[in-house]
C-alpha cells in the first residue's frame, strides 16, 4: 500500500516535470504574447525588441526553460503580466484556489443531494416514467452547452428577478475579514454572518450550472450500482431470508451500491477543482478557472504555467485519493 | 461480518467528523472579526459608498511604473499633478500649482503651488516635495529605468539622471516654500500639460522613502514592486487608498477628510474588476455595481431604456486605417494610397458600425486638440476617382493583404469584424484584391502589424493630454514606426517637421505650424487613413450625481463631487 | 469518456468515473470472440429497436443529417447575402425583427436567420463528423500501439495520454486552437479532436491489453498467425463495439465543444459559412436585447447533442453483455 503510493507520487512528479516542459515549449510557441499584450498600441519594433530582452524571452527556449525550473524549485513561479499584473503566480493561485474548492463542493453537494437520491429511486422503479425521466433529463442537461445555460441562470435569477447575484465572490465594501481564504468559512468563523450569507448567495448560481454535469454522472452511476447490486445474490438472499425490504434497503443495496458512486464523486470533484473556465468565466467568478481564461487571453506566461500544472497536478492527486479511499472501504481491492 | 464493518465505518465517520470540529472551532478560537467599528462595520452598504466596476486589475498604485487604464483610474482618485485638466474637457487647468509662467525660450518654468496642501500622510505638500518627487522620477537606477517600467517617463522625458541618455528634464529647484522651478533641456508642446498625466502626479516624499518606492527589481520574467506601490501609495488627492481584496477582486479607497478641495461626498470608493463585458452590464442591472466603464455601443439604447445615464464623453481618439509602406511596392505611390482613401465609404461606416455621434476624422486628432485644422475636409467618398488613381498609378487589381484583430475592442474599435468587413467591401468595389488576415490581438495582431507583415491594417490610439504630438508625434515622429514612413523619401522630413512643431515655444506660432501639418499629412504624405472619432461612453445609476465625463475618460474624471442616492 | 471542453472543469460529461468506465467499456469487447460478437450486435439491435429512447435519438440523428443534406434547397435565402442590412444600426442596437419572407427576422448584419440556421447545420455537422473522425484516428493509432506492442511503447504511450488527460480539456482544446497562426474551422475541428485523442486511445488499449491473453488471441498466436493480422483481424474488430458508443457521444461533445470555443472567442472568425456554434458564441453580447439570436442555434446544439448522447447512451447499454441476461 505504502509502496504503491510511493510509486504513484513518483509518477505524478513524473508527470509534472513533463508536463512543465510541455506547456513551456507550447506557450512560447503561439503567436504574439505577453509583449504584445502589454505594450498594446504602444508597441514599436523597438519597444518590443527591448522588453522582449527584459523578459529574457529572447533567450533560447531550453535556457528559458533552465532558468524557469531553476527558480520554480524555490517556489518562485514568476509574475503575473496580464491577470493580476506584478502579483506572484503563486500567490494568484492560492488566493483563487479557495474560490474554486467552495465553487466545486457545492456544485458536488448539489449533484449528490439531487443525483442519489433520483438514482436510487429510478433504479427502483426501473422502467418506469421516473426512470425515464430521469434518464432523459440527466442526458439532456449533458446536452445543453454549459455556458449558455450558465448564461439563461445568471439572466433568470439574478438580472431578471433579481433574487441572487450576478457575478463575483462577495458584494464589495461589505468589508468582510479574510482568514482562510474561503469566504463562507471566514464568515462562519468571525461570525461576520452577513458576509458568509453574501459569499453563499454568491455560490448559488455557478454551482448550479457547474452541477449539471456531475448529477448527470452520479445519478446515472447510483441507478446503474443499485440495479446490479439488485441482481446480486446476497440481496436475493437476504430476501429468501424474509428479511424487510426496509433493512435490505438500508443494509445490502445502498452500502454496497455506494462503492462506484463515491468513486464517482471523487473523480468529478477532481475533474471541477482544475478549475471551470466557462462557468466561472460568464459568472466572473474569481476562481482558477477565470484566472486561465484570462491569462490566455492576456498571454500571462507565469500564471497559466502554474495554473495548468497545478490543475494537473490536483487532478492527479484526487485520482490517487480515490484510488487509495477504494482500496481503504473495499478490502478486495486490497487483496488484489 | 456485516456489522463489524458497519461498526467501523461509523467510528471512522466519528473520529472524521470529530477532527474536523476540532479543526473548526481551534480555528475560530485565533479568527477574529477585523472589521472597523466606523460606518460599514454592521456589514451591508453604507450610504456613502459608491462600486464601480473596473474592466481589469491595476498593475499597482503607483502610478509613475504604470501605463495601464485600471491603474491610472484609480490613480487619478488618489493623486494630482502640478497641472490637471478642466473638468469635461481636455484643456490644461491648475491643480497642485495654481499658476505657471515660462521663460521665452521655453526650458524654465516657475509654477506657483497651492497652499495648505497635505499628503495622506500628513505631510506637507511644497516645493521641496516637488523636487524630491522629480528627483525620484529622474533618478530611477537599474529596473527603473527600463522602458517596460518607467514607460511614459522614457517616452516623454527619455533618459535618467545618470546621462546614458539625453533627458527632457533639466532640473527642480524649490525657489522658496511655494515656488518650484523646473528646468527642461529644450521646449516642447508637451510641457506642462505633461504634469498632469498620472505617471508624473506628485507622492508623499517620507512615503516614498518609508516604503522603498524605488526598490523595483526584474524578477524572472516580470518585474516586482516594491511595497510602496502595493499597499501604500500616498498622494494629495479627495481619496486615499484604503485596501486591496484580492481574493474578492475589490480595492476600496476611503475618503480624504483633509482633502484641500473640500468635502468629498462619498465615505468610500469601491472598485470592482470585472473582466468580463456582459458580466459588468449585468451586475449593474442587478444593482451590486452602481456604474461601469466602456459600456459596448450596442448596449447603450438598451441600458438608457432601462433607466441608466449613458455619459458620452467627447471622442479623444482616433481609428486609422494604416499602411505598411515597406513591403508592398505600389503603396509607396501616393496615388494608390489616395485611391484607397476615396475608396473607403467613411460615412456610411460611422452611421452603420460605429456609436452615436461617432465623427469621420479629416486628420489624425480630434477637434479637441489645438491644432486641429477646420479647414480641412475629409477625403471624400469616390470610387470612380479611386478606379481612375488605380489605374494612372498601374495598380489595378492590386492584391494586398489587410489585416484586422479579432478577440478584442477598443474605445475606437467597438467591432473590429464587422469595420473590416465594410472597408473591405469598399476596396473589392474599385477592384483591389483583399487578402483578408485575421489575427488574435494579442495573438499575433500587433506583433504582425509592427513588424511590417500587413500592408493594410485596422488601428487606433485614444490620447493622453490636449498636445497634437501626442497623436501625430507618437504616429510618425520615429521614422521607424510601424508605417515605416522611414523608407519614404518625405519620412525623415515628416519626422523633422513633426520635432520642430513640438519644439516651438511660442503657443500661436505652434499651432498654425501643426494645422499646416496635417494638411500635408493629408495632402501629401498620407501615411494612413483616418476613419473616425468614436466617443466612449461611462454608465452609472439614475441615483449617481455629479460626474462629469471627460474626453481623457477615467484620467480626466474625478469622484470628489460625485453622490449617491 | 469524451472530454468534454464545454464543462471544462468536469472532464467526462459522458457517464462514469473515467477509467472505470473505459475498462468496463474495454472488457466488453474482450468478452468473446469474434462470432460472439455478432450475436452480441443482433441481440443489442433487438433490444434497440424497442428502446424509445434510442428511437427517439435515431431520429433525430436522421432529421439533422437529411436538413444538413438539403439545406442549400430548404434555405429560402442566401445565408451569406446581407439582404436586411439596410435595418441594422449598431449605435442604436437594431437587428431586424421577423417579416415577410423572413420568418426568424436578420442576423447582426443583416442576413436570414432561418437561411443561416438551415444552412449552419452543414458546418455543425462537419465539424461534429471531422472532429470524431480525427479523434478517432489519432486515438486508433495510439492506442493500437501501445496495446499490442506492450513493453516500453506501451509505457511511453500511456504517459503521454496520462499528461494529455490531466490538462484541463478546455485548455488544451484552447492552446491547440491558439498554436495555429489564424483561426479557422479547421483550427476548430483539429482543437476539438484533440482533446478526444487521448481518451480513444486509453479506450482501444484497454481493450487490447485484455484481448492480448484472452483465449481466441491465444489461440490465434498458437496457430502461427502473424501479429499484424492478430491484431488487425481479431483484436481491432472486437473493440469496435466500445468505440462506436464513444463516437456517437463525442459527435455530440465535439459539436458543443465548437460552440465553447467560440464563446470563448477562438472559434472560427469567418462567419460567411454559418455554423452554429459560431452563430451562438457570436450572439452572446445581444443575448439580453436580442435573445432570438442565440436561442435558435442554442436550441438546435441541444437538440442535436441530445440526439446523439441518446443513441450513445442506449447503444452502450445494449451492447453491455451484461444486459443479454
Amino acid at each position: 500500500m505504502l509502496r504503491y503510493t510511493l510509486r504513484r507520487l513518483l509518477q505524478l512528479v513524473g508527470v509534472v516535470l513533463v508536463l512543465s516542459m510541455l506547456i513551456f515549449g507550447w506557450l512560447r510557441a503561439l503567436p504574439g504574447g505577453p509583449v504584445s499584450a502589454l505594450l498594446g498600441e504602444r508597441g514599436t519594433e523597438e519597444a518590443r525588441r527591448e522588453l522582449t530582452a527584459q523578459l529574457g524571452l529572447d533567450q533560447p527556449i531550453f535556457v528559458q526553460y533552465g532558468k524557469f525550473l531553476g527558480r520554480a524549485l524555490s517556489g518562485d513561479f514568476g509574475a503575473s503580466t496580464g491577470v493580476q499584473p506584478g502579483d506572484s503566480a503563486i500567490e494568484i493561485f492560492l488566493q483563487r484556489f479557495p474560490a474554486t474548492v467552495e465553487l466545486s463542493v457545492v456544485a458536488i453537494v448539489l449533484a449528490v443531494l439531487f443525483g442519489i437520491p433520483l438514482g436510487y429511486l429510478a433504479a427502483r422503479r426501473r422502467g418506469g416514467w421516473l426512470d425515464n425521466l430521469g434518464v432523459v433529463g440527466s442526458l439532456v442537461g449533458v446536452a445543453v452547452p454549459v455556458f449558455f445555460l450558465a448564461f439563461l441562470l445568471k439572466y433568470l435569477f439574478a438580472v431578471q428577478l433579481g433574487w441572487l447575484p450576478a457575478s463575483g465572490r462577495q458584494t464589495g465594501g461589505l468589508d468582510a475579514t479574510r482568514v482562510t481564504g474561503f469566504f463562507v468559512l471566514d464568515g462562519l468563523l468571525t461570525r461576520e454572518w452577513d458576509a458568509a450569507a453574501d459569499a453563499l448567495a454568491h455560490l448559488v448560481l455557478p454551482a448550479m450550472a457547474l452541477a449539471t454535469i456531475p448529477f448527470a454522472v452520479i445519478f446515472r452511476i447510483t441507478r446503474a450500482a443499485v440495479l446490479d447490486v439488485l441482481d446480486e445474490d446476497y440481496v436475493r438472499t437476504a430476501e429468501s431470508k424474509g428479511l424487510t425490504t426496509s433493512v435490505i434497503r438500508r443494509r445490502h443495496v445502498l452500502r454496497n451500491a455506494m462503492l462506484p458512486v463515491v468513486t464517482t464523486i471523487g473523480l468529478q470533484t477532481g475533474a471541477l477543482l482544475a478549475g471551470a473556465v466557462l462557468t466561472e468565466k460568464v459568472f466572473a467568478f474569481p476562481g482558477l478557472g477565470e484566472a486561465l481564461a484570462l491569462g490566455f487571453e492576456r498571454r500571462d506566461y507565469p500564471v497559466l504555467q502554474l495554473m495548468i500544472i497545478m490543475a494537473a497536478m490536483v487532478y492527479v492527486l484526487v485520482n490517487l485519493v480515490v484510488d487509495l479511499s477504494y482500496a481503504v472501504i473495499d478490502p478486495r481491492v486490497r487483496t488484489r | 461480518m456485516v456489522n463489524t464493518r458497519t461498526a467501523a465505518w461509523g467510528l471512522r465517520r466519528l473520529a472524521t467528523v470529530g477532527l474536523a470540529g476540532a479543526v473548526a472551532l481551534s480555528m475560530a478560537a485565533c479568527a477574529q472579526s477585523q472589521r472597523g467599528n466606523t460606518d460599514g462595520g454592521a456589514g451591508g452598504k453604507v450610504g456613502g459608498t459608491l462600486t464601480f466596476g473596473s474592466e481589469g486589475a491595476p498593475k499597482l498604485f503607483d502610478p509613475f511604473y504604470a501605463t495601464d487604464g485600471p491603474t491610472f483610474r484609480i490613480a487619478h482618485q488618489m493623486f494630482e499633478g502640478l497641472t490637471g485638466f478642466k473638468p469635461g474637457t481636455a484643456e490644461i487647468a491648475p491643480a497642485l500649482a495654481e499658476k505657471w509662467e515660462h521663460t521665452p525660450d521655453g526650458r524654465t518654468w516657475t509654477f506657483q503651488l497651492r497652499k495648505g496642501v497635505r499628503f495622506h500622510d500628513g505631510t506637507e505638500f511644497d516645493a521641496d516635495a516637488v523636487c524630491r518627487n522629480f528627483k525620484r522620477m529622474s533618478g530611477q537606477t537599474g529596473a527603473g529605468q527600463s522602458s517596460a517600467v518607467s514607460q511614459y517617463w522614457v517616452d516623454n522625458f527619455g533618459g535618467f539622471a545618470d546621462g546614458a541618455k539625453p533627458s527632457l528634464f533639466r532640473s527642480c529647484t524649490p525657489k522658496d516654500k511655494n515656488t518650484a522651478v523646473i528646468e527642461l533641456t529644450r521646449s516642447t508642446s508637451k510641457f506642462p500639460g505633461l504634469l498632469g498625466l498620472k505617471p508624473f502626479v506628485m507622492q508623499s516624499p517620507t512615503a516614498l522613502e518609508k516604503y522603498d518606492a524605488n526598490n523595483v527589481r526584474a524578477q524572472g520574467d516580470s518585474f516586482s514592486f516594491p511595497e510602496y506601490a502595493l499597499q501604500h501609495p500616498t498622494g494629495t488627492g479627495a481619496f486615499k487608498f484604503g485596501k486591496y481584496d484580492k481574493a474578492n477582486n475589490t480595492i476600496e479607497l476611503v475618503r480624504f477628510d483633509d482633502y484641500w478641495g473640500g468635502k468629498t461626498k462619498l465615505d468610500k470608493l469601491v472598485y470592482k474588476i470585472i473582466p468580463d463585458e456582459t458580466a459588468r452590464k449585468q451586475e449593474l442591472q442587478s444593482g451590486a455595481i452602481d456604474g461601469y466603464d466602456y459600456p459596448a455601443p450596442a448596449d447603450w439604447a438598451q441600458l438608457e431604456k432601462d433607466g441608466f445615464q449613458v455619459l458620452k464623453r467627447p471622442a479623444f481618439n482616433i481609428m486609422y486605417l494604416g499602411f505598411t509602406q515597406k513591403n508592398n511596392d505600389k503603396l509607396r505611390d501616393l496615388k494608390v494610397r489616395q485611391a484607397i482613401a476615396h475608396a473607403v465609404n467613411r460615412e456610411q461606416l460611422v452611421k452603420t458600425q460605429l456609436p452615436d455621434r461617432a465623427q469621420v476624422a479629416s486628420q489624425f486628432f480630434p477637434d479637441a486638440v489645438d491644432g486641429y485644422n477646420k479647414d480641412l475636409k475629409a477625403i471624400p467618398h469616390d470610387p470612380e476617382k479611386a478606379r481612375q488613381l488605380l489605374a494612372e498609378a498601374g495598380a489595378t487589381g492590386l492584391a494586398v493583404n489587410f489585416y484586422w484583430p479579432s478577440e478584442v475592442t477598443r474605445p475606437y474599435m467597438p467591432n473590429p469584424k464587422d469595420i473590416f468587413g465594410a472597408i473591405k467591401a469598399d476596396l473589392e468595389k474599385v477592384g483591389l484584391k483583399v487578402n483578408a488576415v485575421t489575427k488574435p490581438w494579442n495573438g499575433g495582431y500587433l506583433e504582425d502589424v509592427d513588424q511590417a507583415k500587413a500592408d493594410l491594417f485596422l488601428l487606433g490610439w485614444t490620447g493622453d493630454q490636449n498636445t497634437p504630438d501626442n497623436f501625430i508625434g507618437t504616429f510618425f515622429g520615429d521614422p521607424t514606426n510601424r508605417f515605416h514612413t522611414g523608407s519614404a523619401s518625405w519620412g525623415q522630413q515628416l519626422s523633422g517637421e513633426l520635432k520642430a512643431a513640438d519644439e516651438e515655444p511660442d503657443a500661436a506660432k505652434r499651432t498654425r505650424m501643426y494645422q499646416d501639418l496635417n494638411k500635408k499629412l493629408i495632402n501629401e504624405y498620407l501615411p494612413a487613413v483616418p476613419l473616425s472619432h468614436s466617443p466612449p461612453a461611462v454608465v452609472f445609476r439614475k441615483d449617481v450625481k455629479g460626474f462629469t465625463a471627460s474626453p481623457l475618460t477615467s484620467t480626466g474624471e474625478s469622484f470628489a463631487p460625485v453622490s449617491k442616492g | 469518456m469524451s472530454g468534454s471542453v464545454s464543462r471544462s472543469g468536469s472532464r467526462p460529461p459522458t457517464l462514469g468515473g473515467r477509467k472505470e468506465r473505459l475498462d468496463a467499456l474495454a472488457a466488453t469487447a474482450a468478452d468473446g470472440p469474434g462470432d460472439a460478437g455478432v450475436s452480441l450486435a443482433a441481440s443489442a439491435w433487438r433490444r434497440l429497436r424497442r428502446n424509445p429512447v434510442f428511437l427517439l435519438g435515431a431520429a433525430i440523428i436522421v432529421l439533422f443529417v437529411v436538413v444538413a443534406l438539403l439545406s442549400p434547397w430548404l434555405a429560402a435565402h442566401d445565408p451569406t447575402a446581407r439582404l436586411l442590412e439596410g435595418q441594422v444600426s449598431r449605435a442604436r442596437n437594431e437587428i431586424p425583427a421577423a417579416q415577410e419572407g423572413f420568418p426568424l427576422g436578420g442576423d447582426q448584419v443583416g442576413r436570414d436567420l432561418l437561411s443561416r440556421l438551415l444552412v449552419g447545420s452543414q458546418q455543425t455537422l462537419m465539424v461534429g463528423v471531422f472532429a470524431t473522425v480525427i479523434g478517432l484516428a489519432g486515438g486508433l493509432l495510439l492506442g493500437t500501439v501501445a496495446g499490442a506492442l506492450g513493453g516500453w511503447v506501451d509505457s511511453l504511450v500511456m504517459r503521454v495520454v496520462d499528461v494529455m488527460l490531466s490538462i484541463p480539456s478546455l485548455l488544451l482544446a484552447f492552446s491547440i486552437g491558439a498554436l495555429f497562426p489564424s483561426p479557422s474551422q479547421f483550427t476548430v475541428i483539429l482543437a476539438v479532436a484533440t482533446v478526444q485523442i487521448p481518451i480513444f486511445a486509453r479506450l482501444l488499449r484497454g481493450s487490447m491489453l485484455a484481448q492480448r491473453g484472452s483465449d481466441h488471441v491465444l489461440a490465434a498466436r498458437a496457430l502461427g498467425v502473424r501479429p499484424r493480422a492478430i491484431v488487425f483481424r481479431h483484436m481491432l474488430p472486437n473493440s469496435l463495439g466500445p468505440v462506436i458508443v464513444q463516437a456517437t457521444l463525442v459527435l455530440a461533445v465535439a459539436i458543443i465543444d465548437a460552440a465553447a470555443l467560440s464563446f470563448l472567442g477562438l472559434g472560427n472568425p469567418d462567419d460567411s459559412i454559418p455554423e452554429w456554434g459560431q452563430m451562438l458564441g457570436g450572439a452572446q453580447n445581444v443575448i439580453d436585447s436580442h435573445p432570438n439570436l442565440a436561442f435558435w442555434p442554442a436550441g438546435c446544439i441541444i437538440i442535436v447533442a441530445l440526439g446523439f448522447t441518446l443513441v450513445g447512451e442506449s447503444l452502450r447499454d445494449a451492447l453491455d453483455p451484461k444486459n443479454r441476461r
